[in-house]
C-alpha cells in the first residue's frame, strides 16, 4: 500500500467532497476506507495498491469530475 | 469543452447577469417583450451550462448533488416558459458560488500563511562538491545543504560547519534569535538571520517538526466532530430526499411550478458549510496566535472544561526566589545594607542570593568572624559591629527587641507567604526583608480571565513542598493546591477529579507528564513545539507565554458558540422557506435561491468574526 496526497484547486462547496470521494472510490485498487477529502486545505489523501493502480489513475478520476489536480505526491504508507 | 466551460464560470456569471439586466430593461423601459424573453432565455442557457455539467459529473459517480437539484429546477422553469425564474435562479447560484469562494478563502488565510512559510528550495551539495539550488522535495536525508544569511532552513538537520543566529519563531514562538554552532540542531522553516552554515539533513518534508505542525493544523481544520459527521450523513440522504419529495408533489398536484420550487428551496446550503467554516476560522485564529488546536472534537471538549490542573508551581511562578518586600527601621540604611551584603556574600543559601540581587551595588566591608547558627542564620563581625542575619528565632537568641511595629510587619510578611530575613546591627533591628518565589507577571489576571470564561476549579499539583504550594495558591486564588506529588500521583488525582464528573484540562510541559496529558479530557502542552508535545496533547501552546491559555479557552468557546449559531441559522432558513412555500403567496424560486445564497454568506461572515477574535478587555 502506498499513500497518495493530491493537492487540488481550492474547494468551495462541501458537496464537492462527496463527488470527489465518489470519484476516488470508483478507482480499482484504492483502499476505500482510507479516502480523506480535506475540504479546508483542499487535499485528498488515500491509500492505494501500486500493483493495481497508480497515482495517475487517481488523478485522472478526480479531474474527470471537474477538479484540477495541482500537485500529486506518493509516500510509502 | 466541459473543462473550458467550467474554467470560464466567472465570465459566464457576468454575461448572465448582464443579459438579465437587459431583459428587465427591455421589458419595463423599452416594453419590448420579445427582446426581453430572448435575453432571459439566453441568460438561462448560459447559466445552466456549467451547473448541468457539474450535475452530470456528480451523477457519473452516483452522487445527487445540489447541482442536480438546481439543474432540474432551471430546466423545468424553461420548460414551463418561466424564463425569468430560470435565468435568475442560475445566476444567483453561480454568483453565490463566486462569493462563497472569495469569502472562504479569507477564512482559510491563517493556515495559508502557515503553509507559505514552508521552505521551497535548498542549496544542495552535488557530487562535484558544488552547491546547487534544488527544490526542497529533492532533498533526501543525509544530504549536505548550505544555508546563507536571510534564507530559510529547508529541513530539520544538524549544523556541520559555520555559525549563525537563527530565528525559530515558526517552531517555538520565541522571536529572539538563537546562536547555533557546529552539532546544534536546526529546524525547517526557521530563518538564518546572520552567518552561513552547512547542515546535514536529518528529517525532510512532512517528517520535520514544521511539517508536522502544518499537517496537524491542516488535519485539525478538516477533522469532524460527532455533530458534523451526523450532518454529513444527513445531507447525503437529504439531497436525494428533496428530489423524491419534488417528484411526489409533481405526481400528485401536476404542478410543475410547485415541484421545481421545492427543489430550489430544499437545497442544503448553509447547513453543510456552517460548521466547517466556523471550525477553520477558529483554528486559524489559534494558529496565528500560537495556539494549535487539534480539531473540532477538541473545540467541543475544551469549551466545556470546568477544571484546569497545572502541573507545577513553576508554570505559575518565575522559579527563583526574590525579595518581595523590604522594611527599613532607620533613616539612612546604606551602611546596614553594606554590612548585610557583605555577610550574605559569604553564604550560598538561596535566600542570600535573593538579598544580594536586591541590594545590588553597595560598599562591601571585610567580614572578620562568621558563625552559622543552625536553623537561624548567620552572626558575623563586620567592621567592628556585630551583625546578625536570620529569622525571628535568631533575633530572640541574640536578644534583639522587636518593637510592636516590627512584630506587625513580621506577621503581615508571613501572611503574604514570605520567608523572612531580619538584620540586626549591635543588637538593634535595622532591616526586615520578605522573600518569595514570585508569581509570573500577569498570571493572576490571566487566571481571572479563565474564571470569567467559566472555569470553576483551578488546581495546582506540584512536586514542591506543601507550604510553597499553599502560598502560591493563596496568592493566586487557586481552588486546590497539592504538594509532594509524583507524576503518577498527578494522573491518579486527575482520574479522581474526572470520577467526580469534572471535565479536566491538564497543562503540562509535554515531556514528563505524558500520562496526565493523555488521561485528562484535554491535554495542553505548554512552551514547546516538540514532537512529544504535538503527539500526546490536544492543544499545543507554542511558547511559554501564559496569556495564551485564556486566549485558547476564549477562542474555543467562541468557536463552539459560532457553530451552534450557524446550525441554528441554516436549519431556521430551511424551515422558514419550506413552510412559506406551502402557506404563502409570495414565495417563488428566485426568492428561495436568494435567501439560500444569502444564508450561506451569513454563516460565512458569522464565522469570519472568529478570525478577529480577542479576549474581552485585551488590547492589540
Amino acid at each position: 500500500m502506498e499513500k497518495a496526497i493530491l493537492q487540488l484547486e481550492t474547494l468551495s462547496c462541501p458537496s464537492c467532497m462527496q463527488k470527489i470521494e465518489g470519484a476516488v472510490k470508483s478507482v480499482n485498487g484504492v483502499d476505500k476506507d482510507s479516502i480523506k477529502v480535506l475540504f479546508n486545505s483542499s487535499k485528498v489523501k488515500v491509500d492505494f495498491d501500486s500493483a493495481v493502480t497508480s497515482i495517475e489513475e487517481i488523478q485522472k478520476a478526480i479531474e474527470n469530475v471537474g477538479y484540477p489536480v495541482l500537485k500529486a505526491k506518493v509516500k510509502a504508507a | 469543452m466541459q473543462q473550458y466551460i467550467l474554467s470560464k464560470k466567472n465570465v459566464i456569471t457576468v454575461i448572465s447577469g448582464l443579459l438579465i439586466a437587459l431583459g428587465f430593461f427591455s421589458h419595463f423601459v423599452l416594453e419590448n417583450v420579445g427582446l426581453s424573453e430572448w435575453s432571459l432565455i439566453i441568460a438561462s442557457v448560459f447559466g445552466i451550462m456549467p451547473i448541468a455539467i457539474q450535475a452530470f459529473q456528480a451523477m457519473k459517480v452516483k452522487v445527487i448533488s445540489i447541482d442536480v437539484l438546481v439543474s432540474i429546477a432551471a430546466i423545468g422553469a424553461l420548460f414551463i416558459q418561466n424564463y425569468e425564474e430560470s435565468a435568475i435562479v442560475t445566476f444567483l447560484f453561480l454568483f453565490g458560488h463566486y462569493l462563497e469562494h472569495r469569502t472562504l478563502n479569507q477564512t482559510r488565510s491563517a493556515i495559508k500563511e502557515l503553509t507559505e512559510m514552508a521552505p521551497e528550495s535548498a542549496l544542495k551539495q552535488m557530487d562535484n562538491g558544488e552547491f546547487e539550488e534544488v527544490e526542497v522535495d529533492d532533498v533526501d536525508e543525509g544530504d549536505i545543504l548550505l544555508v546563507k544569511t536571510g534564507a530559510k532552513v529547508p529541513v530539520d538537520g544538524t549544523v556541520l560547519t559555520g555559525e549563525g543566529h537563527i530565528n525559530e519563531a515558526s517552531i517555538t514562538g520565541e522571536a529572539v534569535p538563537v546562536n547555533k554552532l557546529a552539532d546544534a540542531e536546526v529546524f525547517a522553516g526557521t530563518i538564518l538571520e546572520n552567518g552561513t552554515i552547512q547542515i546535514r539533513a536529518d528529517r525532510v518534508g512532512e517528517d520535520t517538526t514544521f511539517g508536522k505542525i502544518v499537517e496537524l493544523v491542516e488535519e485539525a481544520q478538516d477533522s469532524k466532530s460527532e455533530a458534523e459527521r451526523f450532518i454529513d450523513r444527513f445531507s447525503k440522504y437529504y439531497t436525494p430526499a428533496v428530489l423524491v419529495l419534488a417528484i411526489v408533489v409533481w405526481a400528485f398536484s401536476q404542478n410543475i411550478e410547485l415541484a421545481i420550487t421545492i427543489l430550489v428551496l430544499g437545497c442544503p446550503g448553509a447547513l453543510v458549510i456552517g460548521v466547517p467554516v466556523s471550525n477553520v476560522a477558529g483554528i486559524g485564529n489559534g494558529a496565528r496566535n500560537g495556539v494549535l488546536l487539534k480539531g473540532s472534537e477538541v473545540i467541543q471538549d475544551f469549551s466545556n472544561v470546568d477544571t484546569i490542573v497545572f502541573d507545577k508551581t513553576g508554570t505559575l511562578t518565575v522559579g527563583n526566589p526574590t525579595v518581595a518586600a523590604t522594611e527599613l527601621y532607620e533613616k539612612d540604611s546604606a551602611e546596614t545594607l553594606g554590612y548585610l551584603a557583605s555577610v550574605e556574600r559569604e553564604s550560598d543559601h538561596p535566600l542570600a542570593k535573593a538579598v544580594l540581587n536586591q541590594i545590588g551595588e553597595t560598599n562591601f566591608y571585610p567580614v572578620e568572624e562568621t558563625e552559622v547558627v543552625k536553623g537561624g542564620g548567620i552572626v558575623s563581625s563586620v567592621a567592628g559591629h556585630r551583625v546578625a542575619v536570620g529569622n525571628v528565632a535568631l533575633m530572640e537568641k541574640e536578644n534583639v527587641t522587636l518593637s510592636k511595629k516590627v512584630q506587625k510587619d513580621v506577621k503581615r510578611f508571613e501572611q503574604q507567604g514570605n520567608s523572612l530575613v531580619l538584620t540586626a546591627v549591635d543588637g538593634e533591628l535595622k532591616v526586615l526583608m520578605g522573600i518569595r518565589d514570585q508569581v509570573r507577571p500577569g498570571v493572576k489576571a490571566n487566571l481571572q480571565e479563565l474564571k470569567d470564561l467559566g472555569v470553576k476549579n483551578l488546581v495546582v499539583l506540584s512536586g514542591d513542598n506543601q507550604g510553597t504550594v499553599d502560598v502560591v495558591a493563596g496568592e493566586l486564588g487557586l481552588t486546590e493546591a497539592h504538594g509532594h506529588m509524583l507524576p503518577e500521583d498527578k494522573s491518579a488525582y486527575i482520574g479522581k477529579l474526572q470520577q467526580r464528573g469534572q471535565i479536566v484540562a491538564f497543562v503540562g510541559d509535554g515531556v514528563n507528564d505524558s500520562p496526565s496529558l493523555a488521561l485528562a479530557d484535554i491535554g495542553i502542552a505548554m512552551g514547546s513545539g516538540t514532537d512529544v508535545a504535538i503527539e500526546t496533547s490536544d492543544v499545543v501552546l507554542m511558547n511559554s507565554n501564559f496569556s495564551n491559555l485564556p486566549h485558547a479557552l476564549g477562542i474555543v468557546k467562541a468557536t463552539a458558540n459560532n457553530m451552534k449559531q450557524n446550525i441554528a441559522i441554516s436549519i431556521g432558513v430551511v424551515l422558514v422557506l419550506l413552510t412559506s412555500v406551502f402557506f404563502s403567496e409570495w414565495m417563488n424560486m428566485s426568492i428561495g435561491m436568494l435567501v439560500h445564497e444569502g444564508s450561506i454568506l451569513v454563516v460565512i461572515f458569522n464565522a469570519m468574526r472568529l478570525m478577529k477574535y480577542k479576549l474581552k478587555g485585551r488590547k492589540e
